[in-house]
């Protein structure tokens, strides 16, 4: 029990900062990202790249204390965070920038959906379909909860690492909303664009910090993803129900709602292995979609439909 | 004369698929097309359709539930039902909310069907898929080139059928007001029109067309299988009625033709080209080239091909112009 509920706050770690990107761009620019998990993949990918580029020039990466990944990952990190925000913005200026003048909102869902296809394809062209991993080393889980109490719990120095980072990206955002002008500017723009625009918010630095933002939180789940799991194409693709699914049950528009919704999300498919089996885990999102939109279709968080 | 046989087999082979993917094409105009209604998981719809047919009409399958051996009309009308009951219960979720909720739940109910079809082995027989599903009029000709005519001509004669019902209803009082309600919502609900029933019916009759053409396409293959409807199959869909334009039937059937013929060029080319061992790898390129277009399309001529025409008045006949998309 104890070690599906930490198993599932890994998993929410991973879909609460990837629905952080998809509620502010549903907010901000109005429509639901299909390409947003692609984001995901990039960043994973990038990052792997950006790991192998490090270990041609420094040797192979030296695991850090007790984690099964070096600081060359954290550096490779930084790298991917940096490129993925780089492909947001080139796809935003190529694509939804154009539609954006004379485009209706669904027509940025459709074009984000074929967006996403393409980076999809295009990942798979360049790296193969077969799945990588960060480091091949194997970590010692430790057991934090003896057995004989609910289960117990153990879990690997990773997962309290990306749970650590998340919580701080989190805080970071929440300062960056609530304290900058930028953050402000973000915040009034996805309450009421004309108003904003009247008031002299410059609208497009604020979708190229939605984008910078969303791309570089995404880029990090990325990368989480592939440490607590693996790299595979298909990564982004597996966990965009779950974003949306997270982004609507916090609320359109609440980042607190979307890490919320993110770790609910997470929690029930992790809970909901024991009883319709790891292959269905998937669908939990599903159910828990559906449920909220006949429920409380405006989120927990969230005051607009 | 083996090589014009040769490309009469190839011809039909491929006009019946480009049949089974216009009468899918006609379902979702009547969805996004005239209603404005955004279905992601088309390919959920489809599989949907495709199963029950095999279900109802295909040899007792051992180790399994189904295979009731109905007759073949009995399956697909089954086939329609079930995907209707599917879109019924999605719409209701999902269709009182603004557009972008259907667009996320159509794709939830993709992916939780593909995983269905992977998993319930029971049911759906795994990756494996399901096999034998009966071909009609199998027993009566047993020529492979003249039963794929005769499909051919059943096939057609169906989607013939489909496209003047749906011209019937689109021209229907019922059909301007799906169009009304696309147009300005408030407006058609001011005039007493309940906006959710209306694309609650648009929404499940487009998905009983994508029932219909799962079951054809079952039932010409003969076997069908999880990784027959992927993501990719809704794209190639969605992609013909925009290539084709949208708000037009004969825009959809002609996108379903363009599309289909430039998506198995394509791939010929690529399979001349590219050595064997790099095949998997070549065959995403011809998606990323499909997403290119549609993007393109997008950019350049949003109304497709052939565009929605206007229908002013029939009063103010020879001043009826096409519309411009805004």
């Amino acid at each position: 029990m104890l070690q599906l509920i930490a198993d599932g706050f890994v998993i929410g770690s991973v879909i609460a900062l990837g629905a952080i990107g998809v509620t502010l761009v549903y907010s901000i620019l109005r429509f639901a990202n299909f390409a947003h998990g692609e984001l995901l993949t990039w960043g994973a990918y990038l990052a792997w790249t950006a790991l192998l580029g490090f270990a041609a020039v420094w040797g192979p990466m030296e695991p850090l204390g007790p984690f099964s990944f070096g600081w060359t990952l954290l550096a490779s990190l930084g790298v991917a965070a940096i490129a993925t925000a780089a492909l947001a913005l080139l796809v935003d200026l190529l694509l939804f920038r154009q539609l954006r003048r004379h485009g209706s909102a669904i027509t940025l869902i459709m074009a984000s959906f074929g967006a996403a296809l393409v980076l999809r394809n295009l990942l798979q062209f360049i790296f193969g379909a077969v799945p990588e991993y960060y480091s091949r080393e194997i970590q010692v889980a430790i057991r934090l909860v003896p057995r004989d109490v609910l289960g117990g719990l153990r879990v690997t120095p990773d997962q309290l690492f990306v749970l650590g980072l998340t919580a701080v990206s989190v805080v970071g955002l929440h300062l960056f909303l609530t304290r900058t002008t930028l953050g402000k500017a973000m915040r009034a723009t996805s309450i009421n664009p004309q108003l904003a625009r009247v008031t002299g918010i410059d609208v497009d630095r604020v979708i190229r910090a939605t984008w910078i933002i969303g791309a570089v939180l995404a880029a990090v789940a990325g990368v989480f993803s592939g440490l607590t799991v693996q790299l595979r194409p298909q990564l982004g693709l597996d966990l965009l129900l779950p974003l949306f699914a997270a982004a609507i049950l916090g609320g359109i528009g609440s980042v607190y709602g979307a890490v919320a919704g993110g770790l609910i999300v997470g929690l029930a498919e992790s809970l909901s292995v024991p009883i319709v089996g790891a292959e269905y885990r998937a669908a939990t999102a599903f159910i828990v979609l559906i449920a909220i939109l006949l429920i409380r279709p405006t989120g927990l968080f969230g005051e607009r439909t | 004369m083996p090589d014009l046989l040769g490309l009469l087999s190839y011809g039909t082979f491929f006009l019946v698929f480009a049949t089974i993917y216009g009468l899918v094409v006609l379902g979702l105009n009547l969805q996004w097309g005239f209603t404005g209604l955004f279905n992601v998981g088309v390919a959920g719809f489809v599989a949907i359709g495709a199963y029950t047919s095999a279900f109802l009409t295909a040899p007792d399958y051992p180790d399994q539930i189904g295979g009731l051996g109905l007759p073949i009309p009995l399956g697909w009308l089954g086939a329609m039902a079930t995907s209707g009951l599917a879109a019924f219960i999605v719409g209701v979720a999902a269709l009182r909310l603004r557009h972008d909720y259907l667009a996320i739940t159509t794709f939830g109910i993709a992916v939780t069907l593909q995983l269905v079809a992977l998993n319930a082995q029971g049911l759906t027989g795994g990756p494996f898929g399901l096999q034998f599903i009966p071909k009609p009029f199998a027993d009566v000709i047993a020529d492979n080139l003249a039963w794929n005519l005769a499909y051919l001509a059943m096939a057609a004669t169906l989607l013939g059928l489909s496209y003047v019902a749906l011209e019937r209803l689109v021209r229907s009082p019922w059909g301007r007001v799906l169009r009304a309600i696309r147009e300005d919502e408030t407006a058609a609900e001011s005039l007493g029109k309940r906006a959710f029933r209306f694309r609650l019916q648009a929404f499940v009759i487009g998905c009983m067309f994508m029932g219909l053409g799962g079951a054809l396409y079952a039932h010409f293959v003969g076997y069908i299988a999880p990784e027959d409807f992927l993501p990719i199959l809704t794209f190639q869909l969605w992609t013909m009625l925009i290539v084709g334009g949208s708000g037009n039937n004969r825009g959809a059937i002609l996108g379903a033709v363009v599309v289909w013929a430039l998506w198995t060029l394509s791939g010929n080319v690529l399979r001349e080209l590219v050595p064997a061992e790099h095949q998997a790898r070549a065959a995403t390129l011809q998606v990323v080239l499909i997403g290119l277009l549609l993007m393109l399309i997008l950019l350049v001529r949003p109304r497709g091909l052939l565009g929605e025409e206007a229908i002013i008045s029939r009063h103010t006949k020879n001043s009826a112009g096409e519309v411009q998309e805004e």
